[in-house]
């Protein structure tokens, strides 16, 4: 079982690449612990910045910073970085273009049982609807590695959302290419397709296991970046499996599944199940309580899936 | 109730926090023992609240801004009766309403909180309702230090002097420590007081974890007409846990069953130590 973190992957990755580049730079608001970035602020003091506990001022300074030349990475819990300061998220880094990346930690509802504040369960929805911001959940510590590798080189705002604690793999091992803005085909498959992004990967490969046992073939596609969307996976998706199911650590409103629905719908119609967390606050518990209370599950997407079926 | 029932109240609220914390294996213990002695003043001497009448429109409010720190006040209202005892057992498990921050779905809870930043605000919503529609309530508003950094606060600090909000009394729980390590490292705040006096308040110094002191500042509001109160409680976080006093990692550190249990003798030491004392006088 693998035992690291993607927040302690990503401040590795930033480790090693900041020592040949000295634009990136790394921000936190009282959150170097949470975000597991402490060993970057030890090794480059002159590379990172505490700005306290003022969401909306450290995405403001990055922008700055950005502008000046650096690649800023804003490490703060994905509820507040993503939704108090989505005005400065909007108009300073958007709007404005600079190079700022944004990374949500502790997102989801990893904050189990200290509520709705904490939870981050909407992020994906607004970030999605700002024009030029790119959102990106990685699964599991490979494609975090691969993923932050790809975000130093790419200019542009980005927000990516990650969990808290260790997750289990979904690639063998690191060595394919991480492309954002293109799904990965985990699993293929002919019957139905099941869509997932970040945490909930791992469900969706339990569920195509489960379904096989039923006889079901069932298509894993791994929707990293739910902006841009790769709609070209989605459409071969819906018209070669006929039926997609999507699973996502978020609101039912406005998340992955709302992204697919909205390609689906436009592009080729197909009977389609959008599960998530539903419209309400969230119950308090820890995440696989939560997970299995809301049927994000492996047991609960095959019934889903087969119900689909007609079965 | 008096000084020294006061004082052995804070240290029984201070048990029964680390008590569900430990059981829980989550909370925020040092916030929540820095605060414990100012929530104590309050809840068992200072303001109106009826735990049989929890929304009387004449209640005093109050507000935990740093929500965080919310084993102390799960365990007060508990104590003064706003739900049963047992509840506390619930606390952080799966399904239950007594979660890591203010809930308003549990009597004596006027605001859910947990984003830093947002208590003044709204406090100062109840206070300008009280003044403007002539209610004689007081709304009491506690602050982290470390909060004081999100630029909300001095929002709500503005918007509280320029209604003359006399019926306000902000508290910060100056324990000089946040997540991080010693707030003015992560964020200098000095001059804090001066900055909320310029803001227009009337700032008052104590010691937090006095009770004497806690009690006759918050008796002794409004001292000046006009003004909102600000009182800078200068606390010490981990107050009374020896191994967690001033120590930064305790801020969400959990103790284990020999830390709990030495947590416990020290209060009970120190339990004894104020029913000796207090025969004495
Ligand atoms: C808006 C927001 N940002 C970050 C946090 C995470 N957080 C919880 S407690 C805390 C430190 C609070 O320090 P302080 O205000 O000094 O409180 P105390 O030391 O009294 O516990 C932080 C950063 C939060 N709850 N809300």
């Amino acid at each position: 079982m693998n035992t690291i973190a993607n927040r302690q992957v990503i401040c590795e990755t930033l480790l090693n690449l900041a020592k040949d580049d000295q634009d990136i730079m790394v921000l936190a608001s009282d959150s170097r612990g949470s975000a597991a970035m402490a060993p970057f602020a030890n090794e480059f003091p002159n590379q990172f910045v505490e700005v306290g506990i003022a969401e909306q001022n450290i995405v403001g300074i990055s922008a700055g910073l950005a502008h000046s030349g650096k690649k800023p990475f804003v490490t703060s819990p994905a509820c507040f970085l993503s939704m108090r300061s989505i005005e400065q998220i909007k108009v300073d880094v958007a709007y404005s273009a600079t190079n700022v990346k944004l990374i949500g930690i502790s997102g989801g509802v990893s904050y189990g049982a200290l509520g709705m504040s904490h939870h981050s369960v909407q992020d994906i929805a607004v970030a999605r609807a700002i024009p030029g911001l790119s959102v990106i959940l990685p699964a599991d510590r490979h494609e975090t590695k691969r993923m932050t590798e790809a975000l130093v080189n790419h200019v542009g705002g980005v927000y990516v959302r990650i969990g808290r604690n260790p997750v289990e793999d979904v690639y063998e091992s690191g060595d394919y290419e991480f492309l954002i803005g293109k799904a990965v085909t985990m699993r293929e498959g002919t019957d139905i397709t099941i869509i997932a992004a970040g945490e909930t990967v791992r469900v969706a490969l339990d569920a195509h296991e489960a379904l096989k046992e039923a006889g079901i073939s069932c298509r894993v596609l791994n929707m990293h970046t739910i902006k841009p969307l790769d709609e070209e996976a989605i459409v071969k998706a819906a018209k070669e499996t006929g039926a997609i199911i999507t699973v996502e650590e978020h609101s039912v409103l406005g998340g992955l599944g709302a992204a697919v629905a909205e390609v689906v719908v436009q592009h080729q119609p197909v009977p389609m199940r959008i599960l998530g967390i539903p419209d309400e606050p969230a119950i308090a518990g820890k995440t696989p309580e939560v997970f299995k209370h809301y049927g994000i599950s492996a047991d609960n997407l095959k019934r889903v899936a087969l119900q689909l079926l007609g079965q | 109730m008096e000084i020294v029932e006061l004082q052995l109240k804070a240290a029984q609220i201070r048990k029964d926090l680390l008590t569900i914390i430990h059981r829980a294996k989550t909370g925020h213990t040092g916030g929540s023992l820095s605060n414990t002695d100012i929530l104590t003043a309050l809840y068992y001497r200072v303001m109106n609240i009826d735990p049989d009448h929890p929304q009387d429109e004449n209640r005093d409010r109050f507000v935990l801004s740093k929500g965080h720190s919310v084993e102390s006040l799960w365990s007060i209202l508990a104590d003064r009766g706003f739900f049963a005892k047992e509840e506390l057992l619930t606390y952080s498990q799966f399904g239950t309403r007594l979660i890591g921050h203010p809930n308003n779905k549990v009597p004596g809870i006027e605001m859910n909180t947990g984003a830093l930043g947002h208590g003044l605000a709204v406090s100062v919503g109840m206070a300008l309702a009280a003044k403007r529609f002539g209610k004689k309530y007081r709304t009491y508003c506690l602050m982290g230090d470390g909060e004081q950094a999100e630029g909300s606060v001095w929002e709500g600090a503005m918007a509280g002097a320029h209604y003359k909000l006399d019926n306000l009394i902000g508290i910060i729980d100056r324990n000089r420590l946040q997540i991080s390590g010693p707030t003015d490292e992560v964020m200098g705040l000095e001059p804090l007081e001066e900055k909320w006096a310029s803001f227009g308040w009337h700032v008052v110094s104590i010691d937090g974890n006095d009770m004497q002191e806690l009690v006759q500042t918050f008796e002794a509001v409004p001292q000046v007409a006009d003004k909102p109160t600000l009182v800078m409680a200068n606390t010490v976080k981990g107050k009374g846990v020896s191994f967690a006093e001033n120590v930064a990692h305790w801020h969400h550190h959990v103790p284990n069953d020999a830390e709990w249990e030495k947590a416990l003798s020290e209060l009970d030491s120190s339990i004894e130590k104020l029913k000796r004392e207090g025969q004495v006088c």
